[in-house]
């Protein structure tokens, strides 16, 4: 289990180092000049754009302002940004409301996907099947931005029942829209999913011996289909909390929560290149954390799995 | 400040102001004087430092907070705000100004000539790095701060202090428009605090005028509160302005349609076509001063600036229908251009000689263009192209034009789009364009309400050639002499007179064609009062009452 867990953390280094190199040289070749475009449309001064381009070390070559940044990120210094505000408390601004955001949303997607998921598997065919699987078809094919600039033009603008957007200080109400229309999509696959494995399983020859034996119905949903079903499901849950966080981007836009996704896509769009590698940097180590855990919850959930 | 109009993208833009749909000066008797105004704002790109500060996220903020020696009226017009007295010289090359007595900062500090010649002179040192340094390229002494290596204390030396009142300022070249000039933003004062440490005054700024700074929480909103010892002229009507960062216009016209947000200044493509007739809102929707022009660079094989390549110009703007491209695109939210400065401008004109080439004609334009070909033929498989970018949401827009030209002229067109304001940016700078033999789009956001603040920056000969914002490349004496003239007249109806002749001039080579001055948009929610523009576009925020 130690060995196990050094080789994962160790495969991170390399991980990190790629896609930090790959994500600079992306930005790096965006069309377009950031210092130019500092100065909007209005004649470049080229005394004061060598000045910005020396300070933000623009002026060198690729692999050089690679290498620096490198060098910079080991000793935690990630630089400022053209707003002058060091990186690190843009990042450490932005990260707690995403964290909430995508907390909220996983929480209601795992609960109600799996809940839904249950309820469709074990009544296979009937009425309730029928109706969550048409709802569950329906929000998957509903592009995330449908659905939120519907939900909050009904239930902010018009109802007034929810706040509109999620404001300065988002709290729990504010950002409960935000959260459903975010973990509708995943909800809806977690739900296809729990419901095949349920079904599946349902008619599988352990099944039909734990009932021969007498066990209750709960206790052979609970121990037996359940725990084996969600196998699969988890997965799932655990590399979505890593999208959760990245994909929040057009949630964010459209409930103005100033997270992971707007810096990140304001960022872009200013070629800001130390601050974009730096929120990448971060949500890849989310999302191989993420794998790990959800490799080790394996060992959980099937006692046939063990990691040496 | 205003620079980044082409870039008419969400939040970095700067646009404007808005004319009216509803007049609302009601004053109701409920409105309380220390209600906080809460207004869209994105999250200033910059720290809050005048002479650094080119977007509205930062400038409005700015604005409100810092005094100028001069404040423009609802027309437009500069009145001494901080200054006494302006007073040129005979050629109009020296300016003697004395500030008012008893202005202070919010430290307590006293406003004093030094306040303004050291901080013109620190923003202008490249050293010091500030987008607005070229603001200051009037003022004797420019270029010499402009060498590496300066000492970032070095001072104009067009600027020297007579007394604690009193200062005179040396310009390069006779500018009557120099008290105009002085209302620009980065020409605000500064405290002696501000050289101690920028970078904290840049948080947390130290200011004279109707606002006070309070608090700047980054992404979550810049706060006023209105100053009591302001001795300006303006009646400040609220308690105090919050501008609430949003990244994202579509979510503040939410905010305002649901009562959450008072006012904001933009308004979202996808409420474009609805907004005015939004009963839940107080719309707006006037001439502002942003003009957008199509650029066709000097250079373009058959459109130099020759016998052919006039006529061809002038045919490609009669075939232009202004008013049906604003219905028809833009569900009327523009104003068509008349000549090359917008309504907003003193010195603005319906009738200037030649001005009918701005008009709709089908019949002349193919009478001109078929008269051209008499001396150069068109190749009738070569295309008249124009590039845009694409994240203005001008790709309508331009379809729209280019349309035009094409069923008018019968010749094939194509608009070309540029994905990001930053590449077209870098492909204007290269003059990508010129050598492609294209025609591009080119909008401009004057930074003070003179004529003089678009034709200089756009048309000048000195401006051309990689030295400005002349991206066509236009050079003609005539134009320069007239400009020059305007400069150094005597008063600013004389050089509005100039600017004028300078504009006819204009008419004739059309270095740029004026399609269509922008009009300021706003909304407001229903229980705010005194929702009026200022020249700018931007609401007149001292007004705003609830």
């Amino acid at each position: 289990m130690g060995k196990y867990l050094l080789r994962r953390i160790l495969q991170m280094i390399p991980v990190v180092l790629g896609t930090t190199l790959l994500i600079y040289a992306l930005v790096f070749a965006l069309p377009g000049d950031p210092v130019a475009a500092m100065f909007g449309d209005k004649p470049v001064n080229q005394a004061v754009a060598a000045q910005i381009r020396s300070e933000y070390n623009l002026d060198k070559p690729f692999i050089v302002q690679y290498f620096l940044f490198l060098k910079n990120a080991l000793t935690l210094n990630f630089g400022n940004t053209f707003a002058g505000q060091p990186v690190i408390s843009v990042i450490g601004r932005a990260f707690p409301v995403t964290i909430r955001l995508a907390l909220m949303a996983f929480v209601f997607e795992a609960i109600f996907g799996v809940l839904f998921g249950i309820i469709s598997g074990l009544n296979k065919g009937k009425w309730s099947d029928q109706i969550i699987l048409i709802l569950s078809l329906l929000l998957i094919s509903i592009p995330t931005f449908v659905t939120g600039f519907v939900m909050q033009f009904f239930f902010g603008v018009k109802w007034h029942i929810l706040p509109a957007t999620a404001g300065v200080d988002p709290g729990f109400i504010d950002l409960l829209m935000p959260a459903i229309v975010l973990g509708s999509v995943s909800m809806a696959s977690i739900i296809r999913l729990t419901r095949t494995e349920i079904s599946t399983n349902i008619s599988e020859d352990y099944v039909r011996t734990a009932r021969a034996k007498g066990m209750s119905n709960f206790q052979v949903t609970v121990r037996h289909i359940l725990r084996n079903s969600l196998i699969p499901v988890v997965t799932y849950l655990g590399a979505d909390i890593g999208a959760l966080m990245g994909g929040a981007m057009i949630t964010e836009r459209i409930f103005n929560i100033q997270g992971v996704g707007n810096t990140l896509y304001q960022a872009i769009l200013r070629g800001e290149g130390t601050l974009v590698v730096s929120i990448v940097t971060i949500m890849v180590m989310i999302f191989v954390v993420c794998s790990l855990v959800v490799d080790l919850l394996y060992a959980v959930l099937d006692p046939r799995i063990r990691y040496a | 400040m205003c620079v980044l109009v082409a870039s008419a993208c969400s939040a970095l833009l700067v646009l404007s102001g808005c004319g009216s749909a509803e007049n609302d000066s009601s004053h109701s008797s409920a409105a309380s004087s220390d209600a906080v105004i809460s207004i869209y704002g994105p999250e200033p790109a910059k720290p809050l430092i005048p002479s650094d500060t080119n977007e509205i996220g930062g400038g409005n903020p700015i604005e409100m907070m810092f005094s100028r020696l001069v404040r423009f009226d609802s027309k437009g017009k500069a009145v001494n705000e901080i200054a006494q007295d302006i007073k040129p010289n005979a050629d109009m090359t020296q300016y003697a100004i004395t500030i008012k007595p008893g202005w202070k900062f919010t430290d307590g500090s006293p406003v004093t000539s030094q306040s303004f010649t050291k901080a013109w002179s620190w923003g202008a040192n490249a050293a010091n790095a500030q987008l607005g340094s070229s603001s200051y390229n009037i003022i004797k002494g420019y270029d010499a701060l402009q060498n590496p290596g300066i000492d970032n204390n070095a001072q104009l030396e067009g600027l020297k202090v007579v007394d604690d009142r009193t200062f005179t300022v040396d310009l390069v070249a006779p500018s009557s428009t120099f008290p105009t000039v002085l209302g620009y933003t980065p020409y605000s004062p500064l405290p002696e605090v501000f050289y101690k440490d920028t970078k904290a005054f840049g948080e947390k700024p130290v200011t004279a005028g109707p606002y006070k700074f309070v608090s700047w929480e980054h992404n979550k909103f810049v706060k006023l509160a209105k100053d009591p010892n302001y001795k300006g002229g303006l009646t400040v009507k609220n308690g105090g302005l919050e501008f609430r960062s949003y990244s994202d216009t579509t979510a503040a016209y939410a905010d305002i349609q649901s009562g959450n947000l008072d006012v904001m200044d933009f308004i979202p493509t996808s409420a474009l076509k609805t907004f005015l007739t939004d009963s839940s809102i107080q719309a707006k929707s006037q001439a502002g001063p942003i003009v957008q022009y199509m650029v066709i660079p000097s250079a373009m094989p058959h459109f130099k600036e020759d016998e052919e390549g006039r006529l061809r110009r002038q045919a490609i703007s009669l075939s232009i229908n202004r008013q049906q491209l604003i219905d028809k695109v833009i569900g009327g939210t523009a104003t068509p251009a008349t000549d090359f400065i917008s309504p907003t401008i003193p010195g603005y004109s319906k009738n200037l000689k030649g001005s009918d080439v701005l008009k709709y004609d089908s019949a002349k334009a193919k009478e001109l263009w078929e008269k051209a070909n008499t001396i150069s033929p068109w190749d009738p498989n070569a295309s008249f192209t124009v590039a845009y970018n694409v994240d203005g949401g001008y790709k309508d827009i331009y379809d729209a034009i280019t349309n035009s030209i094409k069923n008018t002229l019968d010749i094939k067109t194509e608009a070309s789009p540029i994905p990001t304001f930053s590449e077209f940016n870098a492909n204007l700078a290269h003059r990508t364009f010129t050598q492609k033999g294209m025609a591009f789009r080119g909008g401009w956001q004057p930074d003070y309400p003179s004529p003089e603040a678009y034709l200089k920056p756009k048309f000048i000969s000195s401006a051309a050639d990689g030295h400005g914002a002349n991206y066509g490349d236009y050079k003609n004496s005539q134009a320069d002499e007239l400009l020059q003239e305007a400069s150094s007249a005597k008063s600013i109806d004389a050089s509005n007179k100039k600017f004028q002749e300078m504009q006819e001039v204009l008419l004739k080579d059309l270095p740029a064609i004026p399609i269509y001055c922008d009009n300021s948009k706003g909304a407001a929610s229903k229980q705010l009062h005194g929702f009026e523009f200022t020249w700018k576009g931007t609401p007149e925020y001292w007004n705003l009452s609830k």
